[in-house]
């Protein structure tokens, strides 16, 4: 894992006594609400519905355990003993005080952490495969990636007033679990067919208001050449991007107004001007970052506790089945933690499940731990022989919930519960739809099928490329909830369709219900999940199971 | 013509501990807004913003927020505004929980 250098302990030490300070002029009234507001933002603070809310980076999701314990103990600390994982890998601490601030920047920078370009119009947080360096179908591991972007990025002086918030995410694998299509930058190593190793480039995905699937702007990109790649991206973007509305500031529509071809060859241009300026410096340090990403000296483990233990524990086989995932060597596995117990808030974590976790990484992962983008935690190399351990420790925690993939894994954001933009509430809709489809005892039937909830149309929850996604609305003063089908964030990303009339948040949960039922009515056998049983027969069988009254009068008529 | 005045409460966050805040006859702040003072007249409530925005020591982000007279007080008319009264929703934290300080 990489370890921060004097340089990047130095900034990070250098912006908490910047914010200190900046906090006691707050306070004494030398700096106004409108001067302080861009600074706090800058350091990820934000004022919600309840209180500030404080977003903390984990930089591509990687947290080692005392990083782990550390947030643990800032929860304990300053917040109210739990924490949010987000869609953006992150955590977010939604009670802290204005005084307690700089102290808990303090707490992270001792762990290597901060808040840095966790808000504002900045390239955020660089996110990445939460498999990354385990996964079976990898190229390589997208993290040394990831950590060059986070370094080039960080307090980047061109680029700290974009037209609009930057997200980047990288995978290395064809099987994108980091939703690069729906991302400003999406950055998918490749191989050529000589075997050098490079970069498919995308821009201009993203969700929100107007959501757009990310289109190739470079199939292969060779590997020097990311970085003056990159800047030229962004600083095209920064020239044409519009400042006039900020619905229409995103690289998306820039890419959507000024066509891909055109920016391609702007970005081009662009390009050869910036390449001869890099003199391979950023080379050296990608070797560098590189050799901080070694993955671990794996021990040979027979699987014969595994093989037993899945033989003998019902409980064991049903949480392996479902939250085990291929690692690279046959020997081990990796890990999915599921922050979605039923009727839980997806992706909160307490202080001494952090803990735990943490105690686990370290014991049985060798010191690694990941957030994914789906709000669960992964243990991304564990052997075999150690799961029936594993497992038992997440069960003493509460965290053996055996639902990954499944429709109680659902992603919400916090919506009108927490978040000051929001239009109506997600979490509750999410906890009662587990809770719901735990007491029908269906969801290991069902199989795989990902709920995705927003409480506003800006789309934290990803519901666009939810396979059933719902939006959260005001609808003259009533809380009211869209629903799309058919979205996908992978490799065959996709943006859902709209069924029709939203529902109630009472009628929200029965809605889910018919739209399952329709689909285990016409699935072709329990082999084929819901996305495809979707695309087989499209909207129509799910819409008369939604809006069976439209139907009737049809009928009639 | 304009649209005919509803009744209002002039509402905020707290600057030190980000929670929501509204003002009161007697200028002061309270954290439970059935104190808070119900505007009847679009003038007056014009006024108490224009109070309200000059405190930036003491609270962040004043509005005006449409209220109702209630049995003990103004009551909210919009379900973010009744969430603003209580906390969240999946955990007994915030003003439901009964934690309270001054301003």
């Amino acid at each position: 894992m990489y370890k921060y250098n004097d340089f990047d302990e130095a900034f990070v030490r250098e912006r908490v006594a910047q914010f200190t300070e900046q906090v006691e002029r707050r306070i004494d009234g030398s700096l106004t609400e409108d001067e302080f507001k861009p600074l706090r933002l800058m350091n990820g603070l934000y004022l919600q519905l309840h209180a500030y809310m404080l977003r903390v980076a984990i930089p591509y999701g990687t947290l080692n355990p005392d990083q782990m314990r550390q947030l643990a103990m800032i929860a304990e600390r300053w917040d109210k003993g739990y924490g949010h994982f987000t869609t953006r890998q992150n955590i977010q601490f939604n009670w802290p005080q204005l005084t307690d601030v700089p102290a808990m920047l303090g707490a992270l920078a001792d762990v290597e952490m901060h808040c840095i370009q966790t808000s504002g119009n900045t390239i955020r947080n660089v996110t990445a495969d939460h498999f990354a360096g385990a996964a079976k179908d990898e190229i390589a591991d997208p993290r040394p990636v990831a950590e060059l972007l986070r370094q080039w990025s960080t307090d980047h002086p061109e680029f700290q007033f974009l037209p609009r918030k930057f997200k980047i995410a990288v995978t290395g694998a064809e099987h994108d679990r980091a939703v690069i299509r729906a991302h400003d930058i999406g950055i998918q190593i490749v191989e050529n067919d000589k075997g050098e190793r490079g970069y498919r480039i995308l821009i201009g995905g993203g969700l929100g208001r107007t959501p757009m699937i990310g289109k190739v702007v470079r199939d292969f990109l060779p590997e020097a050449d990311l970085l003056p790649y990159c800047e030229a991206i962004v600083s095209v973007y920064n020239l044409l991007g519009r400042r006039d509305n900020k619905y229409k500031a995103r690289i998306k529509i820039t890419v959507h107004e000024t066509g891909i071809d055109e920016i391609r060859a702007m970005i081009e241009d662009r390009f050869a001007l910036l390449r001869p300026t890099f003199g391979g410096g950023d080379r050296q340090i990608f070797a560098e970052i590189q050799d901080a990403f070694a993955p671990p000296v794996f021990r040979d483990a027979d699987e014969a506790p595994f093989v037993a233990a899945r033989a003998d524990d019902p409980v064991f086989r049903a949480w392996a089945d479902t939250n085990l995932a291929n690692h690279k060597r046959d020997d081990h596995a990796i890990v999915s933690i599921s922050l979605k117990a039923h009727g839980a808030t997806p992706g909160d974590a307490t202080a001494a499940q952090m803990r735990a976790m943490a105690d686990l990484a370290e014991r049985y992962a060798y010191g690694e731990l990941r957030i994914s983008h789906e709000q669960n935690v992964i243990l991304p190399h564990v052997a075999r022989a150690d799961l029936p351990a594993v497992h038992a420790g997440l069960k003493e925690a509460g965290l053996a919930t055996a639902n990954i993939g499944l429709i109680s894994d659902i992603i919400a954001c916090p919506g009108m519960d927490y978040c000051a933009l929001a239009t109506a509430r997600s979490i509750p809709i999410a906890q009662e739809i587990a809770t719901r489809f735990d007491e029908l005892k269906l969801e290991h039937d069902i199989g795989q099928l990902k709920i995705k909830i927003s409480g506003c149309i800006n789309a934290c929850g990803h519901h666009h490329v939810g396979h059933i996604g719902i939006l959260g609305l005001d609808r003259a003063g009533v809380e009211n909830y869209q629903i799309t089908l058919g979205g996908d964030g992978t490799e065959d990303a996709a943006i859902g369709t709209r069924t029709g009339p939203g529902f109630s948040a009472d009628d929200i949960v029965p809605a889910v219900e018919r739209i399952v039922g329709a689909y285990l009515e016409h699935r072709e056998g329990a082999d084929e999940p819901f996305l495809q049983t979707y695309k087989r027969l499209g909207m129509a069988p799910f819409k008369a199971a939604l809006y069976p009254e439209a139907q009737e009068k049809a009928n009639a008529a | 013509m304009s649209r005919r005045f509803t009744p209002k409460v002039v509402t905020a966050n707290a600057l030190l501990e980000g929670d929501a805040v509204w003002l009161a006859a007697d200028d002061s702040w309270v954290r439970d807004m059935t104190r808070a003072e119900l505007l009847e007249d679009e003038e007056h409530a014009k006024a108490r913003l224009a109070l309200a925005t000059g405190q930036p020591g003491r609270v962040v982000g004043a509005y005006l927020a449409d209220a109702k007279a209630g049995p003990d007080g103004p009551e909210p008319t919009h379900f973010r505004e009744d969430f603003r009264t209580r906390g969240p929703s999946n955990y007994p934290l915030g003003k439901q929980a009964g934690e309270d300080a001054h301003v």
